[in-house]
């Protein structure tokens, strides 16, 4: 594949492929709560892409159907974890993941 | 035409991704994740998936993120430590990524996957009919489990509001396990 051959599905999993390591590189350095959410979110998002590519490459419908319920599963998952972040920010002041060490023994 | 497009809305996508990343206030990362999804939207687009992208802007960028704002803003947008302190994470962390990128796309750009490869091209114009026959047909199930958990989900968000309400009237009334409990978090 070259990198500037006429745009196939590789380029759109090249995409998705760096968009997603980008995610797994926000989550392993930021140490801000909410930053770290915000990088899964990418990571979804990086996922949701590949399987819209390849529901185009296969000429199926499931793929997007499975971003359907990805998107709706990130929903769900938003509203409990900026809730439990409200929470822990309540309680300890800050929503750096490295001060939620409560359960260290 | 359309190549120039895919270039330039991947770029945008990376380079707000990153800047999402690095960036040290909170609002200006939620601001580019935005643009990140408005851009993977874009590209929903030129996969011949409008429905998705119209969701993509909707849900994503509309609500979720909005509701990413309301947290920043209600937590006073503190930018804190931005950086691990526990020795050798941030090495560490970057040879991990590096390792996950020189793996990864590799693998992607040595599959060369090369277009449509079924005679039906989809065009956008049926896309949300095909997509809600797929739905409503092969994926009943998995549909109604998704109602289950928006509905727990819901439940969640309520009882965690609420708990922490009946803590801070706990704390009003009882000062003595106030202060053991501040003891306790200050250890």
């Amino acid at each position: 594949m070259d990198a500037l051959s006429p745009v196939t599905t590789s380029h759109y999993l090249l995409v998705s492929a760096v968009l997603f390591s980008l995610g797994v590189m926000g989550v392993m350095l930021r140490r801000s709560a909410i930053i770290v959410f915000l990088c899964v979110e990418l990571m979804l998002n990086a996922v949701n892409l590949t399987f819209v590519a390849l529901s185009r490459e296969l000429g199926s419908m499931d793929g997007q159907v499975v971003v359907f319920f990805v998107m709706t599963l990130a929903a769900a998952e938003v509203a409990i974890g900026l809730a439990l972040i409200v929470a822990i920010f309540r309680t300890l002041g800050s929503t750096d993941v490295d001060d939620v060490a409560e359960m260290r023994g | 035409m359309s190549d120039f497009l895919f270039y330039l809305f991947s770029v945008v996508a990376v380079a707000a991704a990153i800047g999402m990343i690095l960036g040290r206030n909170a609002t200006y990362s939620v601001l580019l994740a935005v643009v990140n999804f408005a851009m993977v939207a874009m590209l929903y687009l030129m996969l011949g998936a409008p429905f998705l992208a119209a969701v993509q802007v909707i849900v994503y960028a509309g609500a979720i993120l909005v509701l990413f704002l309301f947290v920043v803003m209600l937590m006073g947008n503190d930018p804190g430590p931005t950086w691990e302190h526990i020795p050798l994470q941030r090495p560490l962390g970057l040879l991990f990524t590096i390792a996950l990128i020189a793996g990864l796309v590799p693998i992607v750009a040595l599959q060369n996957v090369t277009g449509p490869r079924s005679g039906q091209m989809m065009t956008g114009d049926d896309n949300p009919t095909r997509l809600g026959e797929a739905l409503f047909s092969g994926y009943v199930l998995p549909f109604e489990v998704t109602s289950l958990i928006l509905l727990v989900a819901i439940i969640g968000a309520i009882v965690l509001a609420k708990r922490s309400a009946y803590r801070e009237s706990r704390v009003e009334h009882l000062d003595v396990e106030d202060e053991t409990f501040e003891t306790a978090v200050a250890d």
